[in-house]
C-alpha cells in the first residue's frame, strides 16, 4: 500500500520519474515533441497492463469455475463455460478481449448483465469526490508538516515528524477508519459511522434533475444547507482516511526535497543577502520542491485507487471500490476483471495528465 | 527477517552494512536506525517463539475450562479478550506475526531475484530487450497493488485459501509490481557501472559476461537496494492483510492473519467492542513503522544531500551524483 517514496525526484538531478521510452526516443527537444511521444506512451502501457490483468486472471483457469466449481453440477458447469466463450484457446479469448477494450468493452458483468463502462460512469463518481476529499486532506496536512520537518530537520521535532509520516502511510486504512469510527462516530457521536449521507439527504439529492454524482455539488444545487452539511459530515471520515496515507507521502517528500534545495547556491546566496530563514523554507526552497509532488500525485492515484477499495469497504462509501468489493461477494469475477481492466486504462491516462502538467509546469521535464 | 537477509547480503557484500551504518550515524539519524532495527527484531523473534509466547493456538476455541466465550472482554484468561467467533485475540496477534514474515520472506526473495536478474541482463546488454523490459516496467510501476493482488488471489485459491495459497498470492501479486522498482534502480546502476575502467578491462581479459556480470557488475550495484526491500517488505504483509480484509484472506483454521481478524472486527466495532480491532491493527502499524524506520534511515544514510548538514564534502558529493546522473 505504500508507494515508492524512493522514487523522490531529485530537484538537483533532471526529474527521474519521466518515462524512459521518452527519453530514448528523445531527438531535438522540445514541449510538442514530448507531448507527442508521451501521449504514444499510453498505448504500450495501456497493452501491457491489460495483458498482465488478463494473463493473471486467466492462466490457471477461466472465472466461473474459479466462481461456481464444486457449486454447480459439472455438465452445468461445462454449458456456463461455453456459452461464456470460456472453452475456446486461451489466445482467441485474449485477442477478443483486447479487440472489445479497442472498442471500450470492457465486458459485462456476470450476476447483474451490467457493461462494466455503466458501473463505471454510474459509480465512478462517488470514488472520484472521495479521492478529491483526500487530496484536499493531503495537501493541508503533508505540505506544510513536510516544510516544518525540513525547516528543523535533524532535531527531535523532525524525527517525531517522520515518524508520524511513516505512521501515515504505513497504517492500513482499514485499521486507522475503524479506530476513527470507533472514537467519532460511536464513542464521541460526532459523526456518521458510515454512508455517503442520510437517507432522508439522498432521496433529496436524487430528485434533482440530472444529478451530477457527485454529492457535495447535488447538495449545493438543492440550495438546502442541512443536506451541504450532512454530505460534509459524511465525507470526514473517509476523506481523512485516505487522505493521511498520501499525506504521510507528501510530508516525506516535501521534506526531502526542500532541503535539497535548502542546499543549493541560490538560497545560499538569499541567506547571504539576509532573507530569513523562515522565506527561505517557504518562498525560495518550497517552489522547486513541489515540483516532484505534481509528478508523484501520479503515483498516488494508483494508491488512491488501491485504497479507496479499502476506504469505501470500511465506510460503506458507495464507489466503484465498494461495488468491487460487492463483485467479490457475488463471487463475480467477470466483473472484478473487467473492473481492474478499466481501472488500469483510466491509471494509465491520469499519468499521462500529471506528465503533461507536469512537463508545462517544469522545462527540464520535457529535456 | 529483513535484518537477517541484510546482514547476510552484508557478508559478502562490505562486511556487515547495518552494523557499518549503526557507527556511521549521529543523534537523532542513529535513533531512528536503531529503534528500526529493535522493533523489527522483536517481531522476527516473536515470530519464532510464537509457538512458545501464545498463551494458545491460533484456531483453538476451547482448553480445560471449556469453550471460549465470544466477544469477551480483556480479562485473566484471555489479556486480550475473544474475538467474535471466540479466538483469544493475544494469541492470534501473536501468531499472524508468522504469516507476515512468511509473506515478506516470499515476496522478497521471488521480486530481488527476479527484478536484479532482469535489470542486470537488460541493463548489460541493452538492445532491444531493453527498451521492451522498460516500457514494460514502466507501465506496471504505477499500478495499485492491491488490485493486482485481488486477481492473483482468486486465480490462485479461487478467493479462499490456507496458509500457502494466501502468502504466495500476496507475494506474486507484490513480485509483480515490485520486479520494476529492482530493475529500475538496478538496471540504472548497471548502466554507469558498464562504462567503468575495471568492466572495460576485464573485457579486455577476456573475462567471461557471466563473471563480469556476477562478479564484477552486480556487486556494485546492490547498494542502493535496502530501501526498496523494506519497501517492498512492508507491501507484501500489508497486501496480505488487505486481501485478508476484503475476504480473500486465509481461513482462520489455517492460519492467523491480521487482515482477517479486522474484517471481522468492523461488525464488533460498530457496538463499540474496541479490543478486537486494536491489536491486530497496532501490530501491522508497528511492524510497518519498524521496517520502515530502518529502511528510511539507511537511505539517508546513503543520501550525501541527507546525511549532514552543511558538511564541506556535502556540496561537491552532490554535484557528483547529479553528473553521474
Amino acid at each position: 500500500m505504500t508507494t515508492s517514496p524512493e522514487t523522490i525526484p531529485s530537484p538537483l538531478a533532471p526529474a527521474p520519474a519521466q518515462p524512459r521510452g521518452a527519453a530514448s526516443l528523445r531527438g531535438g527537444g522540445g514541449l510538442l515533441r514530448y507531448l507527442v511521444v508521451r501521449f504514444l506512451l499510453i498505448f504500450p502501457t495501456i497493452f501491457v497492463l491489460v495483458t498482465v490483468v488478463f494473463f493473471l486472471m486467466r492462466a490457471t483457469g477461466d472465472p466461473i469455475t474459479a466462481a461456481q466449481g464444486g457449486r454447480l453440477a459439472p455438465a452445468e458447469l461445462a454449458r456456463r463455460i461455453h456459452a461464456a466463450g470460456y472453452d475456446r484457446p486461451l489466445i482467441v479469448q485474449y485477442l477478443d478481449f483486447l479487440g472489445g477494450i479497442l472498442h471500450g468493452d470492457f465486458g459485462t458483468t456476470y450476476s447483474d448483465h451490467q457493461p462494466v463502462t455503466t458501473v463505471l460512469v454510474t459509480y465512478g463518481t462517488a470514488t472520484l469526490e472521495l479521492a478529491f476529499y483526500a487530496l484536499i486532506v493531503a495537501f493541508i496536512v503533508g505540505i506544510p508538516l513536510g516544510m516544518l520537518a525540513a525547516w528543523i530537520r535533524d532535531r527531535w521535532g523532525d524525527a517525531l515528524l517522520r515518524v508520524l509520516a511513516i505512521v501515515f502511510y504505513a497504517t492500513p486504512i482499514f485499521f486507522s477508519g475503524l479506530l476513527m469510527k470507533l472514537v467519532f462516530s460511536i464513542r464521541l457521536g460526532w459523526l456518521p459511522v458510515d454512508g455517503r449521507a442520510d437517507t432522508g439527504t439522498e432521496l433529496e439529492l436524487q430528485l434533482l434533475p440530472h444529478p451530477t454524482g457527485i454529492y457535495l455539488i447535488d447538495a449545493f444545487r438543492t440550495g438546502d444547507p442541512a443536506a451541504v452539511g450532512d454530505v460534509l459530515r459524511h465525507a470526514v471520515l473517509p476523506g481523512v482516511a485516505l487522505g493521511l496515507l498520501t499525506a504521510g507521502v507528501f510530508l516525506r517528500l516535501v521534506r526531502t526535497n526542500v532541503i535539497g534545495t535548502l542546499n543549493t547556491e541560490y538560497v545560499t546566496a538569499a541567506r547571504s543577502r539576509g532573507v530569513s530563514e523562515y522565506r527561505l523554507v517557504t518562498k525560495h526552497a518550497y517552489r522547486p520542491a513541489l515540483i516532484p509532488i505534481i509528478t508523484v500525485i501520479g503515483l498516488q492515484i494508483a494508491m488512491l485507487l488501491g485504497g479507496a477499495v479499502l476506504t469505501e469497504t470500511t465506510f460503506e462509501w458507495n464507489g466503484l471500490g465498494y461495488q468491487l468489493n460487492h463483485y467479490l461477494e457475488a463471487r463475480d469475477f467477470v466483473a472484478v476483471q473487467g473492473i481492474v481492466a478499466l481501472l488500469a486504462v483510466i491509471v494509465a491516462v491520469v499519468n499521462f495528465i500529471v506528465d503533461v502538467i507536469a512537463a508545462f509546469i517544469d522545462p527540464r521535464v520535457r529535456y | 527477517m529483513t535484518t537477517v537477509t541484510l546482514k547476510r547480503r552484508g557478508a559478502w557484500l562490505d562486511r556487515m552494512p547495518i552494523a557499518k551504518q549503526v557507527r556511521q550515524s549521529v543523534g537523532v539519524q542513529r535513533f531512528m536506525l536503531v529503534t528500526g532495527i529493535v522493533i523489527t527484531a522483536v517481531f522476527v523473534l516473536v515470530a519464532i517463539f510464537a509457538p512458545l509466547l501464545a498463551p494458545y493456538g491460533f484456531a483453538q476455541l476451547r482448553d480445560a475450562n471449556g469453550i471460549f466465550p465470544r466477544q469477551a472482554a480483556p480479562s485473566a484468561a484471555h489479556p486480550w479478550g475473544t474475538t467474535v467467533a471466540g479466538y483469544d485475540v493475544l494469541s492470534r496477534t501473536l501468531w499472524a506475526s508468522q504469516t507476515a514474515l512468511l509473506a515478506i520472506i516470499v515476496a522478497v526473495v521471488l521480486s530481488l531475484i527476479l527484478g536484479v536478474l532482469l535489470g542486470l541482463l537488460s541493463g548489460y546488454f541493452g538492445g532491444p530487450l531493453d527498451r521492451v523490459l522498460v516500457v514494460v516496467c514502466d507501465a506496471i510501476y504505477a499500478f495499485p497493488t492491491l488490485l493486482l493482488a485481488i486477481i492473483v488471489s482468486i486465480m490462485i485459491s479461487h478467493g479462499q485459501s490456507g496458509l500457502w495459497n494466501g502468502v504466495f498470492a500476496a507475494g506474486i501479486s507484490i513480485t509483480v509490481v515490485y520486479i520494476p522498482q529492482y530493475f529500475r534502480v538496478v538496471r540504472a546502476e548497471v548502466v554507469r557501472i558498464k562504462a567503468e575502467a575495471y568492466v572495460e578491462s576485464a573485457k579486455v581479459l577476456g573475462t567471461s559476461n557471466a563473471r563480469i556480470i556476477f562478479r564484477h557488475v552486480l556487486r556494485n550495484s546492490v547498494r542502493t537496494l535496502p530501501l526498496i526491500i523494506t519497501l517492498n517488505g512492508t507491501d507484501a504483509f500489508e497486501t496480505l492483510a488487505g486481501l485478508g480484509f476484503l475476504g480473500l484472506g486465509i481461513e482462520p483454521t489455517s492460519a492467523a492473519e491480521w487482515g482477517y481478524d479486522l474484517q471481522k472486527a468492523v461488525a464488533d466495532v460498530t457496538s463499540g467492542i474496541w479490543w478486537t480491532a486494536l491489536y491486530p491493527g497496532l501490530a501491522i502499524v508497528l511492524l510497518a513503522l519498524g521496517i520502515s524506520l530502518m529502511g528510511e534511515s539507511l537511505n539517508d544514510l546513503a543520501d550525501p544531500r541527507l546525511r549532514r548538514r552543511g558538511a564541506a564534502s556535502e556540496v561537491t558529493e552532490a554535484e557528483a551524483e547529479e553528473v553521474a546522473s
